[in-house]
């Protein structure tokens, strides 16, 4: 069976059920080693135990860029290929999307307030976070407020598109503009400038972070089939009950 | 553990972590939850899917 056969929502559905109870031990696990290995890392030589923060925030802003780019992807499956699980992809993605860079600006916000002396600044990084944060939230709207799911699907599948020129906004914002966030210490062409001390929790907590993402999208995007059957399942009952006034549309996910 | 003068700021950066993904798990499992009672009130009409499972090879 070829991984394009996967894009049957049933044979998906069977997948999931058979992956996540592994992917939720290994994402558990993974949290328990990443947490211990934070708090055995020595403390910075400047911000002492503040650096603990690090390691929630950064892994989280990672994530809530990993996930807009999930998203993006997912919104080229929609318009180029009506790939039956791209939207609904893109759709389970933006609530995590969006806690993700919810707990980015708030853990940022708190490891500032002791280094920077301030909870906020409006510089170039954290004001293109929040208006990623504002993205996400604009989304979720979005796909509320039409009744028809393709045609939100493909206007969302538009703006998430446009809102992916944010991505490399965000990540070159502290190059390209004088922004109080320190520059990129980690993802460097040079290498890593941190130390491997502090480096390999740091990594360990980004795959924790990115196993909880894979496990929370597959959940939600299992919801969303299932709300998609119940909604296809009442128009067909109320098309039924009422001949010539239901008129349907089809999704592709259903 | 000493958190140093700022634990204030670390503990309240991990409770809030830590809240946003119960949050998050709270809705995924609630979500299901709904979603499976729905189908299961449609299957009690007797309106249920009537295509096949698996699509013909």
């Amino acid at each position: 069976m070829a991984f394009w056969d996967y894009a049957n929502p049933t044979r998906f559905l069977r997948l999931v059920q058979i992956v996540l109870p592994w992917l939720v031990g290994l994402c558990v696990i993974t949290f328990a080693v990443g947490l211990y290995m934070s708090f055995q890392a020595p403390e910075d030589y400047q911000q002492g135990q503040t650096i603990r923060i690090m390691y929630i925030h950064v892994p989280a802003a990672w994530l809530c860029m990993m996930c807009y780019t999930v998203m993006s992807l997912s919104s080229i499956g929609t318009l180029v290929w009506k790939h039956p699980l791209a939207d609904v992809s893109a759709k389970s993605a933006a609530p995590i999307g969006a806690a993700f860079t919810f707990m980015a600006l708030l853990t940022g916000s708190l490891w500032g307030k002791p280094m920077w002396g301030t909870y906020w600044v409006w510089d170039a990084r954290l004001t293109s976070v929040l208006v990623l944060l504002i993205m996400y939230l604009g989304l979720m709207t979005l796909w509320r407020t039409m009744d028809d799911p393709i045609k939100a699907g493909k206007a969302a599948a538009v703006l998430t598109l446009v809102g992916a020129l944010n991505l490399p906004i965000i990540k070159f914002s502290v190059d390209w503009w004088n922004t109080l966030h320190q520059p990129a210490s980690v993802v460097r062409l040079d290498g890593p400038t941190i130390h491997p001390d502090q480096l390999w929790p740091l990594l360990v907590m980004a795959i924790a972070f990115t196993l909880l993402f894979l496990v929370l999208h597959l959940m939600a995007m299992r919801n969303e089939i299932l709300r998609r059957r119940v909604r296809a399942l009442r128009m067909r009952a109320a098309s039924a009950s009422h001949p010539g006034t239901a008129a349907a549309t089809a999704q592709p996910a259903e | 553990m000493d958190l140093g003068p700022h634990s204030g700021f670390i503990i309240a950066s991990y409770a809030l972590c830590i809240l946003t993904v119960l949050a998050l798990v709270a809705w995924v499992r609630i979500d299901k939850l709904v979603q499976d009672r729905a189908l299961k009130e449609l299957a009690d009409q007797g309106i249920v899917r009537n295509r096949p499972d698996t699509p013909k090879q």
